[in-house]
């Protein structure tokens, strides 16, 4: 934060003032917060050389991360153990195994599928609508930010898969052709969702991979290099190179950073960039379909598509915070990569979105009021009153409440605090589908089918196991794959221009 | 790892006579063909500045290899616009248009009855059309992209030259391929050196 007067700053600059006069200032963090919109904030810190951007970020794939890293993959494995566990239970035996009644027939399974699929939505923002909003801040984030979403997508599709009860026949949600000669009905939202959630999981694999393959291919070259010198009398090579060298030189390719090859690659980038915006914000309106469309009170609502979408884009970015915050204090040489700046603008993002989900809320309410409707009206007063006040409640506090403090720069800009409340969100996040779904379920139109729903031990062992997979898979990421965008985060520093230094090329080149 | 085939690509060629390779015009004193030869250049605008003298100076096969896209190179190398919009574009409609009539066929195919809606009404399928549209557009983008730039490739000549490995991290390169028909190998030398090459290299094939 800069105790400079916007006209102290104006008047500066206009006498001639560096931009650069400002970093290193102590009001600003590492450098990054300041305040003047004249001024850009540097994106990679420490008098970073290209070079040193590939060693720090290769880094993290050749000599791993940290001595931290095994006994907490071993750690998040063995829980991930767990839903292959409850999974194969709940096979074996059946859905009864879960909390499930005949009123409450949705629970725990589709809150955390809604859960895990809104997770994903911050890495598709990230590495597409920033991208086309030319957010140049967005490469220091997102590949992790990708990397979650096809893990959340990964958890996600467990869900529906075993909800069905029959798993052995959930090949039946596609429509292949069979003996049986029966095909699925196009005009039910669920196989919407079938193929909104499909397409969103190959669609953001193919973004993610098509991103690394020159970082890939990197790794490869560093492999290749580190082989030949120490067939030359040379240093040693690392453990693991030619393996390294073989299975990156397989993944990227044959990517040579051609000029020619660039220029397709970036035309190719933006186009998923472009089919990608309207994919992301398609999916969940899709999976706000499958509520929406029904005639059930608290579901029936015009406003689900976008208030889904929103609360998505926000329970994913307080994921991605969750992450990368403790990722910067573990990881070697990330702050200077992941700087105070990035964490303050997914803090307004936070701040944005978190609003817009409270506006949402508040909408939903309103509405019962105004529609008149006795059914309507009786389940929202029910949601915040009745026996899950308290998930309402905690919803809202988290959801609503929790982003406000990032109002206050002081609070937005600690890393400390932005972390507490991404958990919070987080958590704020499963809530509001528990409450969207269950307590939109447990009254029915008639008394007598009113009921409780109460989790058993094994749908919440489902889901810690889910979180296990998830970030088990993250932890592989970090390890074995570049963490971030090497050659996006070098074409963002400034010297990556070739107009740097005063340069001035013009003369019809252009 | 070396992965070597009990074959050569030439003894192929013996059966199909299209894949024989030209010899190169170009050959070294071991008797290598030349592939290219190779300049580094210290930083985005020197490389970026030479690659508009090579452009000017009229050659065509040719490339700069850099570890980010430079802004603004295409034009620098004077590279046409591609077309892979048009491809992505193309198939992705088409895409649409297959998942829209594949939800026509089974939804006439096998009628089932949901509160009597027609069984050919159009806006239920709208979602399932797009998603089909953009999975197609998807894969059209990432293999039409790789396959304009020939790859996937197993091996190119290029990475023989140790010193090229620095362009997937800070080394900025242009190449000049001995198959282009200005190639001259003293006329290149002097043209990259007066650019502002250095560590300038022959690349065998």
């Amino acid at each position: 934060m800069t105790t400079l007067h916007p006209d102290e700053a104006n008047a500066r600059r206009l006498a001639g003032l560096k931009a650069g006069a400002l970093i290193g200032n102590p009001d600003t963090g590492d450098g990054t917060l300041i305040d003047d919109p004249a001024v850009r904030a540097p994106l990679v810190l420490g008098g970073m050389s290209f070079n040193d951007v590939t060693e720090t970020v290769c880094g993290y794939a050749e000599r791993g991360p940290g001595k931290w890293w095994l006994p907490a993959t071993l750690m998040a494995a063995s829980v991930a153990s767990l839903i292959g566990l409850m999974v194969g239970y709940l096979i074996i035996t059946g859905v009864g195994v879960w909390g499930l009644t005949n009123q409450v027939d949705w629970a725990w399974d589709i809150t955390n599928f809604v859960f895990w699929i809104g997770i994903g939505h911050a890495g598709t923002l990230i590495s597409a609508i920033l991208c086309l909003l030319k957010q140049k801040w967005r490469t220091a984030v997102n590949r992790s930010a990708e990397a979650m979403t096809i893990f959340a997508v990964i958890c996600a599709g467990i869900f529906p898969g075993i909800h069905v009860g029959r798993v052995w026949m959930a090949w039946m949600l596609f429509p292949i052709p069979n003996y049986n000669y029966i095909w699925p009905n196009f005009r039910s939202p669920l196989l919407w969702d079938v193929f909104a959630v499909s397409t969103y999981a190959t669609v953001s694999a193919l973004f993610w991979y098509m991103g690394m393959i020159p970082d890939l291919a990197t790794l490869r070259d560093r492999a290749d290099r580190r082989l030949r010198e120490a067939k030359a009398g040379g240093p040693a090579a690392l453990k693991g190179d030619g393996i390294r060298a073989f299975a990156y030189g397989l993944l990227s390719i044959g990517w040579r950073f051609s000029g020619r090859h660039w220029h397709r690659y970036e035309a190719a980038y933006l186009i998923l960039a472009g089919i990608s915006t309207p994919l992301v914000l398609s999916v969940h309106s899709i999976v706000s379909f499958d509520f929406a469309t029904s005639i059930l009170p608290g579901w029936h609502t015009t406003i689900f598509p976008p208030y889904f979408v929103a609360g998505a884009i926000f329970g994913g970015f307080a994921m991605v915070l969750f992450l990368l915050i403790p990722a910067r204090e573990l990881f070697p040489g990330m702050k200077n990569l992941l700087t105070l700046r990035h964490l303050e603008n997914m803090a307004k993002i936070l701040l944005l979105t978190g609003s817009m989900v409270g506006f949402a809320y508040a909408m939903e309410f309103f509405i019962a009021w105004y529609g008149a409707n006795d059914y309507e009206k009786e389940v929202f007063i029910n949601r915040a009153t009745g026996p899950y006040w308290w998930a309402y409640w905690t919803m809202i506090s988290c959801n609503v409440i929790s982003p406000q403090l990032f109002w206050f720069r002081r609070f937005r800009q600690s890393p400390l605090v932005i972390f507490i409340v991404s958990v919070f969100v987080t958590i704020g996040m499963w809530f509001e589908r528990f409450v969207i779904i269950v307590s939109s379920l447990h009254r029915a139109f008639l008394p007598g089918e009113w009921h409780m729903f109460h989790p058993t031990l094994v749908d919440i062992l489902t889901f810690v196991g889910s979180c296990g997979l998830f970030l088990t898979l993250f932890l592989l990421f970090t390890r074995f794959l570049p963490m971030f965008a090497i050659a996006e985060l070098k074409a963002v520093m400034p010297e990556s221009s070739p107009h740097h230094h005063g340069d001035s090329h013009g003369k019809g080149a252009h | 790892m070396n992965l070597s085939l009990p074959f050569t690509l030439n003894d192929i060629a013996d059966y199909f006579p299209f894949l024989k390779r030209k010899p190169g015009r170009f050959v070294t004193p071991s008797g290598a063909e030349v592939h290219a030869i190779i300049a580094q250049f210290a930083t985005p605008a020197d490389v970026y500045h030479a690659a508009e003298k090579v452009r000017d100076a009229g050659y065509t096969r040719w490339d700069v290899h850099t570890p980010f896209p430079i802004h603004g190179l295409e034009e620098a190398m004077g590279i046409k616009r591609t077309i892979l919009p048009l491809i992505a574009g193309s198939v992705g409609l088409g895409g649409a248009a297959v998942g829209f009539l594949l939800q026509l066929f089974i939804s006439t195919d096998y009628e089932i009855v949901v509160q009597g809606k027609p069984f050919t009404a159009w806006e239920p399928f709208t979602p399932v059309t797009f998603e089909l549209g953009i999975l197609h557009c998807a894969f059209a983008t990432l293999i039409g992209m790789l396959a304009l730039n020939g790859l996937p490739r197993w091996h190119h000549p290029i990475f023989n030259s140790k010193r090229f490995l620095k362009s997937s991290d800070d080394g900025f390169f242009i190449a000049i391929e001995a198959a282009d028909a200005k190639f001259e190998p003293n006329a290149v030398k002097a043209l990259l050196e007066s650019a502002g090459g250095t560590g300038i290299e022959l690349v065998e094939s």
